[in-house]
């Protein structure tokens, strides 16, 4: 009899140390890397007595293809407004309503009725950006605002650029580069950008998600990159200087979204209502230094954050932006050719 | 023996290969499988039939002329690592040997402090030893600091993202494993027939030759076989040195389940890889059985 | 004897080499320790001496969240494989080939002759599937992939120990009339005991040593020291990732010196 309970004992145990993902109290969240602000979600753990772990993804499409096999243990997804149809269309999200939670009132409307999830049945504004070039302006004394610095590289660059292995932003930067337009369908404009992209290439130290340090140490000097990233390397190297090119760039959304099979969808729920929050959201941009989409944050940014050079598009480079969506799928599958291509 | 006696050593063996057979032989059949297969819209597999994935290994379909040609990308991604690993089998040699011979003539006391020396990097976790060598050649590294303090260059070299940059770092994480086969055969060599050699009037290069290197090079043979077949593999190293761009196989492979999103042309490439260190193993094998009936007969 | 003009033992040559084969292997260590005390944030920038960012790593919850892990798995996938793998030394040897002898020596090697990315990838397949069907995530995953690649190393030595050992001892024993565990305990496991602490140092080492199947296969919050280490020198700005690896480099001394304690007094 003692032996039995002695036995049931240690089997409960056991059973307890060996399902932690089945104790109340836990949320999971799967986001890109350097996007979580630790204080964030230290204020979040604090608040509802939930132990928040966060893991970490290079790509739209690495993510995607983990959540799809299945089996991932994660409750919080942040897609990019591209991907966001995929996502839905192959139910793959669950429908958390944020547009009537309590917070959702804070979100900027022009946020709102989006084409990707139009009245925001699924998803919550995470933050938003543009994807230009950065460059040392040490090193590189010429126009900052031209795609010509990663695709006609000039010698003082060469073997110092990294490319993000980010597909959409990559080839459409090449594709209007030639002079066509974000998903065009004409051959001969996604040939020439290929060309372009391949003969590029033999210029490039790396196609990375580079660590920051390397830009600061100047192992690289030149980059696709994403505004608010640029922006943290300039408060460590100053001489890198973020620009917007006039051939053409894209102008981006990543949003926050619960995942069909989340195993803490209540506390998932709480976290969408929670980063709605004025004073929570501006601890995001804070963070990862892009504004996000919620009114009446600016008042708890850092000062220099709203007048960022990173954070505004000059009004001359304005008609050069175009908001990056999904391309239509045959238009898709020769952008994943080229990029297979391109990294192999 | 009898069969109750086969069955019990069975019966003890069985825990590890069931182990071994479940978690490494299983995987490995799938793999093999899902390169016959068809690549999913995002990563993963459709079962459906197809040899695409092997054609891929070796060939191309243009995207724009549906032209086919030979995919030098794939084959230079695979001479590559074939050649860098050859180069970091040979520099391991020319200074482990060296290594090897020195710490096995000590005195015995001191032997110990030698090894133990040799054996602190082979037990330091790989990617601190990568981290510890890129900070040696990258811009602002130190290699750069020193030729740039004594005036000879005016520019810092670039190092990183190179051929260079992983064959260096491959051959700094993989020389404890030439050194310390290549100790363990010259420790058991006999000294007095070199000086047997010597006292016949023998030169030093031909005593070298003909009785010192003939009883090492099974130390020598073992520790390549332990540096090649690692390099041949790595996926570490080249990540970090060679920044995405001087890829190796194991990069390669990892793309084609990532961002590539063409798993069966990815399980095809680990089946090559899995094929190209086997028959390393079996050269070795018969490299060295080929010696012991030499050595019996 | 007087004949010998010179010490067999000397190459001309060897020595250089050697040295310079130990200041290619300890100069980049030592610079990264160097580094590590470091005030300045930057890495390699050097503004100061200080301890502050070891300060910073052993109240960094991430890093002692995966010290936890990486220990927790090191443990567990030593202690069984060095198990299992002594089970099957003793079943391979001592004895008359039997039949499927070979087959369980090529299978208990076979861990070895794929390379890990192959075999982190092959995992990864077959192990989504189970999550997906299961709903388990645990470390259990980690564990049993950490044992299955550890096997090897582990089966390794104490299979060589035992391949060399006098059978006449055992034989004695029974020859007394000594029961077949009791002769294993008393006589063949205390003469196997060297062996199976280096097969469970090296199992040890290995698995704390892996980056590429942990980091493919774990779930939510089962970073091991090795991906904390790689997500973070991808990102990170700061010194710590200095003092981390050099912890690390301390802890494998550590070991080192523990072994060599150890099997001293072996001797």
């Amino acid at each position: 009899m003692k032996y039995a309970t002695r036995m049931a004992a240690a089997t409960a145990i056991l059973m307890a140390t060996a399902l932690p993902a089945l104790a109340a109290g836990q949320l999971n969240i799967y986001n890109f890397g350097l996007y979580t602000p630790p204080d964030l979600v230290k204020k979040f753990e604090q608040a509802y007595d939930v132990k928040v772990t966060v893991t970490e993804y290079d790509s739209n499409e690495s993510a995607i293809a983990k959540i799809e096999a299945g089996g991932h243990g994660f409750d919080i997804i942040m897609p990019s407004a591209y991907v966001v149809p995929t996502y839905i269309q192959k139910g793959l999200l669950l429908k958390s309503e944020p547009s009537s939670m309590s917070n959702f009132k804070n979100v900027d409307p022009k946020w709102v009725d989006v084409t990707w999830d139009s009245g925001r049945h699924y998803t919550v504004p995470w933050v938003w950006g543009t994807t230009g070039v950065m460059v040392n302006t040490k090193v590189y004394k010429g126009d900052i605002n031209t795609s010509a610095i990663i695709l006609d590289p000039p010698a003082e660059l060469k073997g110092k650029i990294n490319v993000v292995p980010a597909m959409n932003d990559v080839i459409d930067m090449a594709v209007e580069y030639v002079g066509g337009q974000q998903c065009t369908t004409d051959k001969a404009v996604l040939k020439a950008a290929r060309d372009k992209l391949i003969a590029a290439k033999a210029s490039w130290a790396s196609i990375d998600y580079a660590s920051f340090e390397k830009f600061i140490k100047e192992d690289l000097n030149a980059s696709v990159f994403w505004s608010g990233a640029a922006m943290r390397i300039r408060a460590e190297n100053p001489g890198f200087a973020y620009g917007y090119p006039k051939e053409g760039f894209s102008l981006w959304q990543d949003n926050v979204a619960i995942l069909a099979d989340a195993k803490n969808v209540e506390n998932a729920k709480l976290f969408l209502n929670f980063i709605m929050a004025p004073e929570n959201a501006a601890l995001i941009s804070n963070y990862t230094r892009y504004g996000n989409a919620i009114v009446g944050s600016e008042k708890f940014m850092d000062p220099e954050l709203p007048n960022a050079p990173e954070m505004n598009i000059p009004a001359k480079f304005k008609d050069a932006a175009h908001f990056q969506i999904t391309c239509p799928p045959d238009v898709q599958q020769i952008y994943t050719k080229i990029w297979t291509e391109l990294t192999k | 023996m009898t069969g109750a006696d086969t069955l019990r050593r069975w019966a003890l063996a069985l825990p590890a290969v069931v182990v071994i057979t479940l978690f490494s032989i299983l995987p490995l059949g799938v793999v093999l499988v899902y390169s016959f297969l068809t690549p999913g819209d995002f990563g993963n597999v459709k079962w459906i039939f197809s040899t695409d994935g092997w054609f891929s290994v070796l060939f191309e379909r243009n995207i724009f002329d549906d032209t086919i040609a030979i995919s030098d990308a794939n084959i230079g991604i695979l001479v590559r690592s074939i050649v860098l690993s050859l180069i970091t089998t040979l520099i391991t040699v020319i200074f482990g040997l060296p290594t090897a011979w020195f710490i096995a003539t000590r005195p015995v006391a001191q032997r110990n402090f030698w090894m133990f020396l040799i054996t602190i990097p082979f037990w330091t976790n790989l990617l601190v030893r990568t981290i510890a060598v890129q900070e040696m050649i990258r811009s602002d590294g130190v290699f750069n600091r020193i030729l740039l303090g004594l005036g000879i260059i005016h520019e810092p070299i670039q190092m990183m993202f190179s051929n260079f940059a992983v064959l260096l770092g491959m051959t700094y994480v993989f020389l404890p494993l030439m050194v310390l086969p290549v100790y363990a055969a010259i420790e058991k060599f006999d000294f007095r027939l070199a000086e047997a050699s010597y006292d016949l009037y023998a030169s030093r290069l031909f005593t070298l030759r003909r009785v010192i290197l003939p009883l090492i090079r099974p130390g020598v043979i073992a520790g390549s076989i332990l540096v090649f077949v690692p390099s041949l593999g790595a996926y570490v190293t080249p990540r970090i040195m060679g920044g995405g761009k001087s890829m190796m196989l194991g990069n390669l492979i990892d793309l084609q389940f990532g961002q590539g999103r063409n798993w069966p042309l990815g399980a095809a490439l680990s089946i090559t890889l899995t094929v190209l260190v086997l028959l390393a193993l079996i050269w070795y094998t018969r490299l060295t059985s080929g010696r012991k009936e030499r050595n019996h007969g | 004897m007087a004949k010998r003009s010179f010490d067999v033992t000397r190459l001309p040559g060897t020595a250089v080499l050697a040295v310079a084969c130990f200041v290619i292997l300890y100069i980049p260590m030592a610079i990264l320790v160097a580094y590590s005390f470091n005030s300045g944030k930057v890495i390699g920038n050097w503004e100061g001496l200080s301890l502050k960012w070891y300060g910073s790593a052993i109240h960094n919850q991430a890093f002692l969240d995966a010290a936890i892990n990486s220990l927790i798995l090191a443990v567990t996938a030593s202690v069984v494989s060095t198990v299992f793998a002594t089970m099957a030394a003793l079943a391979t040897t001592r004895t008359e080939k039997f039949r499927g002898e070979g087959a369980i020596h090529i299978i208990l090697n076979q861990p070895l002759m794929v390379p890990e990315i192959v075999l982190a990838i092959a995992l990864v397949i077959i192990i989504g599937q189970i999550k997906q069907m299961t709903g388990y995530n645990g470390l259990g995953f980690l564990i049993a992939a950490h044992t299955t690649f550890c096997i090897p190393f582990a089966y390794l030595p104490i299979r060589a120990r035992l391949e060399g050992m006098d059978l006449s001892l055992e034989t004695a024993a029974a020859d007394l009339y000594a029961g077949r565990f009791y002769t294993f305990r008393r006589v063949t496991l205390p003469l196997l005991a060297p062996a199976i602490l280096s097969g469970f140092m090296l199992a040890f080492v290995v698995s704390l040593d892996d980056l590429v199947m942990s980091d493919f296969l774990k779930s939510p919050g089962q970073d091991t020291l090795p991906t904390y280490l790689m997500g973070e020198l991808r990102r990170n700005l700061t010194s710590e990732i200095y003092a981390i690896s050099s912890l690390l480099l301390l802890l494998s001394v550590l070991i080192v010196a523990g072994s060599w304690v150890a099997t001293r007094k072996k001797d």
